[in-house]
C-alpha cells in the first residue's frame, strides 16, 4: 500500500505542510505569526486537492482562502491592540487534553469507520471545469444552489456592511 | 496522470523559483561590509525615537474594503466556471448568470448607498 | 505510470531509472523555462531607465557599456556590496523571506505563458485562475514585508497597499473573464488559437481597457503607483530594505509589469498569431515578444506622463466606476454573444473560426462597446466640467472676497 510514487511523495509533503501549519497556528504566540502559518496550512489544503485531480478547486483554495480570507483575518488582527504578545494564558490541563482526546476518538472514527468500514466509496469520476460550469446552469443540476450562493452572498455583504457600519453613526 | 505530471513541474518550479532569487541575496551576504552599529539597526522614524509599540491606529475601511473583495472573490470564482462552458449552455444559461450577478451587484450598490466605499 | 516523453523518454533509453529520468527531465525544463523571465529582467531595468530618460528630456545612463547596456550588471553589483541593515526588532524569518516570495510569485507565472504554439512550460487548464492565484501571493509578501519590518511606516504602507491591490482584483478578474467566455476556456494556449478569427481587443476592447487599467494599478505602475509613493511614506513598505533585498523588490515589479504586458497580448491581441507564424516557432515568438513590448512600452510611456492620484480617488474610482463597468461589460458582452450564437449568427467555437465567420459577431460586440465607451466619455468630461466650473466659481468667490477684505 505504501508505494514510493509522485502521489505519494506529495501526499507526505502536503500532509508536512498542513499538519505543521496548523501546530503552528497553535503554538505561536505572535499572532501575525499564527496568521503566516494559517496560510502554509490552507496551501497544503489546496496541495491536497491537485492531487485528487482537482486543480480547479485548489486553484479557488488558494485565491480565496489565502488571498482573501487570510488578509481579512491579518486585518482582524490588526483590529485588536496587543497583537505581538499574548499575555493571558488559558491552561487547564486536565480538561483540554481529555477535551482533545474525545475529539481525536471522535474524528479517527469518522475517517475510518467509512474509508475501511466496507462501504463502497464514492465512484472516482474525474470532471473538468466545463462540465461544471454546464451542471451549474442545468435545470436538473446545481442551478438552484447557483442561485442560493449569490442570495447568500448577497445576505453576507449587507450583514457585514451594516455591522461594520454601525458604529460610524 | 498526464495532470499531475503538469502540476509536477508548476511543484518543481514553485521549489526552485525562490532560489534564483536568494542566489544574489547570498551573494551579497558574502561580500557586503558588516558594520552594524545601534543607530543603523534602530527602527526608521524619520530621525527620532521610536514612540510607543507598532501599533498604527487601525481603520475599518481597510476591513470592510478586504470582506467587498471576499464576496466578489467567490462570485468569480462561481462565474469562472460558468464563463468556460459559457459557449454550450441555452439561453437559459445566459439568465441564470445574468441573476447570479445582478444579485452581487444589488449588494454593491447597497454599500454604494451606505458609504461603506468611502475610503474617510 | 507518468508519460515519459521527450527528453526522458531518451534519458530512459540510455539506461537511467524511470522516475529519476521525469525528475531530470521536468528539472532541465524548469530551468529553460525560468531562464526567460530571469534573462528578461535583466534587459528590463535596462529599458526601463532608458525610456524614462527619454520622456523625461534627458539621456539616461549611457556610461557602462554601448548605451549604457551594462548598467544592470553595475546595479546588481552595487546593492551587492551595499550594507544590508537589518533592524533590530524585525522578525527575521518573515524580513527576510518575503522578498523572495515576491520574486518568487512573478517568476512562476511564467510555467503557463506559451512562448509559441508548440513551446511552453505547462498548458495548464486553469492558467488564467493560475495567474489571478499566483498574484494574490504577491499581494501577502507586500503585506508580511510590511509586517515584518516592525516600523509604523512600513506597516501603514503596506496596509493600502494591500488594500489597493486586493481592490484592483476584482475589475481585473471581471474583465478576464471575457476573453475566457469568448474562448471557452482558461487555458492560454487556448485562448491564444481561439482569435484566429478575430482578436479579443476588437470583440471588446473595453474588456481590453478595464484589463489594462486594473493591471497597472496590480503592479503598482503610475498612475497608481502609492506603492512606491517616495514622496508620502518614505517610501512605504520597504522600508527597511536595503541591499540586494530591496532591489528584489525592484525586479520582481519590473517583471510583473512585463509579465502582464506579454499576457495582455495574449489574452486579447491573438498571441503569436501574426504573419507566417506558422512557419517557424521563431517567428511566433518574435510576434508575441513584440505585442508584449508594445504594450509594456506603452505602459511605461504613462508610467513617465501621469501624475500620481491620491488613495481615496484610487478607492473610488475602482468601486464606484471600474467595478460597475466591468461588471456590466461581462452583462452585455454575455448577452449579445449568447443572442448571436442562438440565431446561428455566431459559431460557438471560436477556435479556427475565420474572418468572414466572425464577422457579425465583430460587428455587434464591438458597436456595442464602442457605445458604452463613448457614453462613458461623455459622463466623465460633463462631469469634468462641472468640477472646473465649480471650482472656477469658488476660486471667484474667493478672489473677490479676499479683494473685498483687503480693499477695505
Amino acid at each position: 500500500m505504501l508505494e514510493l510514487n509522485a502521489i505519494s511523495i506529495g501526499f507526505f509533503i502536503f500532509t508536512i505542510f498542513t499538519l505543521g501549519g496548523a501546530i503552528g497556528v497553535v503554538t505561536t504566540r505572535n499572532l501575525f505569526q499564527g496568521t503566516v502559518w494559517l496560510m502554509v496550512s490552507l496551501f497544503g489544503i489546496a496541495g491536497y486537492m491537485l492531487l485528487l485531480s482537482a486543480p480547479f478547486l485548489a486553484a479557488v483554495q488558494i485565491l480565496v482562502y489565502i488571498g482573501a480570507i487570510a488578509i481579512l483575518i491579518t486585518f482582524a488582527v490588526m483590529l485588536t491592540r496587543s497583537v505581538t504578545r499574548v499575555d493571558e494564558r488559558y491552561i487547564r490541563t486536565i480538561p483540554s487534553l481529555i477535551g482533545s482526546l474525545v475529539l481525536f476518538l471522535i474524528l479517527i472514527a469518522g475517517v475510518t469507520i467509512p474509508v475501511f468500514g466496507g462501504h463502497e466509496g464514492a465512484p472516482v469520476v474525474v470532471k473538468t471545469t466545463h462540465d461544471f460550469g454546464l451542471a451549474l446552469v442545468d435545470g436538473n443540476g446545481y442551478v438552484v444552489p447557483f442561485m442560493l450562493a449569490s442570495l447568500l452572498l448577497t445576505a453576507a455583504m449587507i450583514g457585514a456592511i451594516f455591522i461594520a457600519r454601525d458604529e460610524e453613526t | 496522470m498526464n495532470v499531475l505530471n503538469e502540476w509536477a513541474f508548476i511543484g518543481l518550479f514553485a521549489l526552485l523559483a525562490p532560489v534564483f532569487p536568494a542566489l544574489p541575496i547570498a551573494v551579497a551576504w558574502i561580500f557586503r561590509p558588516r558594520k552594524p552599529n545601534v543607530l543603523k539597526s534602530s527602527t526608521y522614524e524619520c530621525g527620532v525615537e521610536t514612540i510607543g509599540d507598532t501599533w498604527v491606529q487601525f481603520r475599518v475601511q481597510y476591513y470592510i474594503y478586504g470582506l467587498i473583495f471576499l464576496v466578489f472573490d467567490v462570485e468569480m470564482v462561481f462565474l469562472f466556471p460558468w464563463a468556460v462552458a459559457y459557449n454550450d449552455m441555452s439561453l437559459f444559461g445566459f439568465v441564470a448568470g445574468f441573476l447570479f450577478i445582478f444579485l452581487l451587484t444589488d449588494a454593491l450598490f447597497y454599500a454604494w448607498n451606505k458609504k461603506a466605499l468611502e475610503w474617510v | 505510470m507518468e508519460i515519459c516523453t521527450g527528453l526522458c523518454a531518451l534519458m530512459v533509453e540510455s539506461g537511467a531509472n524511470s522516475g529519476l529520468a521525469q525528475f531530470m527531465s521536468l528539472l532541465i525544463g524548469v530551468l529553460l523555462v525560468s531562464g526567460v523571465p530571469l534573462v528578461t529582467v535583466i534587459i528590463l531595468i535596462w529599458v526601463e531607465r532608458k525610456i524614462a530618460a527619454r520622456i523625461q528630456d534627458r539621456i539616461g545612463p549611457n556610461r557602462v557599456g554601448p548605451w549604457g547596456l551594462m548598467q544592470t550588471f553595475a546595479d546588481m553589483v552595487k546593492l551587492i556590496l551595499k550594507e544590508d541593515i537589518t533592524p533590530t526588532a524585525a522578525d527575521r524569518v518573515l524580513y527576510n523571506a518575503s522578498p523572495l516570495v515576491s520574486f518568487a510569485s512573478v517568476v512562476l507565472l511564467w510555467a503557463v505563458i506559451p512562448f509559441t504554439p508548440f513551446h511552453f512550460g505547462v498548458d495548464l487548464e486553469i492558467a488564467a485562475l493560475f495567474f489571478v492565484a499566483v498574484a494574490s501571493f504577491g499581494t501577502l509578501s507586500v503585506m508580511v514585508a510590511g509586517w515584518a519590518s516592525n516600523n509604523k511606516y512600513a506597516l501603514l504602507g503596506a496596509f493600502r497597499v494591500v488594500a489597493l491591490l486586493v481592490s484592483y482584483e476584482v475589475p481585473l478578474v471581471f474583465a478576464l473573464l471575457i476573453p475566457v467566455m469568448l474562448a471557452g476556456s482558461m487555458s492560454l494556449v487556448d485562448i491564444a488559437n481561439a482569435q484566429s478569427g478575430m482578436w479579443f481587443v476588437v470583440l471588446s476592447p473595453l474588456a481590453f481597457l478595464i484589463f489594462y487599467i486594473s493591471s497597472q494599478a496590480e503592479t503598482g505602475r503610475a498612475p497608481f503607483d502609492l506603492i512606491e509613493a517616495e514622496s508620502e511614506l518614505v517610501a512605504g513598505f520597504n522600508i527597511e530594505y536595503s541591499g540586494m533585498k530591496f532591489g528584489m523588490f525592484f525586479a520582481a515589479e519590473f517583471l510583473h509589469v512585463f509579465t502582464n504586458g506579454i499576457l495582455m497580448a495574449l489574452l486579447f491581441f491573438g498571441g503569436w498569431k501574426g504573419p507566417f507564424y506558422y512557419e517557424s516557432p521563431l517567428i511566433a515568438f518574435f510576434w508575441l515578444g513584440l505585442k508584449g513590448s508594445i504594450i509594456y512600452l506603452t505602459t511605461l510611456w504613462i508610467r513617465n506622463t501621469v501624475p500620481r492620484l491620491r488613495i481615496d480617488q484610487i478607492m473610488a474610482f475602482n468601486w464606484k466606476f471600474l467595478v460597475p463597468l466591468s461588471i456590466g461589460n461581462v452583462v452585455l458582452i454575455s448577452a449579445l454573444l449568447k443572442v448571436m450564437q442562438e440565431l446561428q449568427l455566431s459559431p460557438r467555437n471560436f477556435v479556427g473560426a475565420s474572418v468572414p465567420e466572425m464577422l457579425p459577431t465583430t460587428i455587434v460586440l464591438f458597436l456595442s462597446n464602442l457605445a458604452i465607451i463613448i457614453y462613458i466619455m461623455g459622463m466623465l468630461r460633463k462631469r469634468g466640467e462641472e468640477m472646473r466650473v465649480s471650482s472656477q466659481q469658488t476660486r471667484r468667490a474667493f478672489v473677490q472676497a479676499s479683494g473685498s477684505a483687503a480693499g477695505d
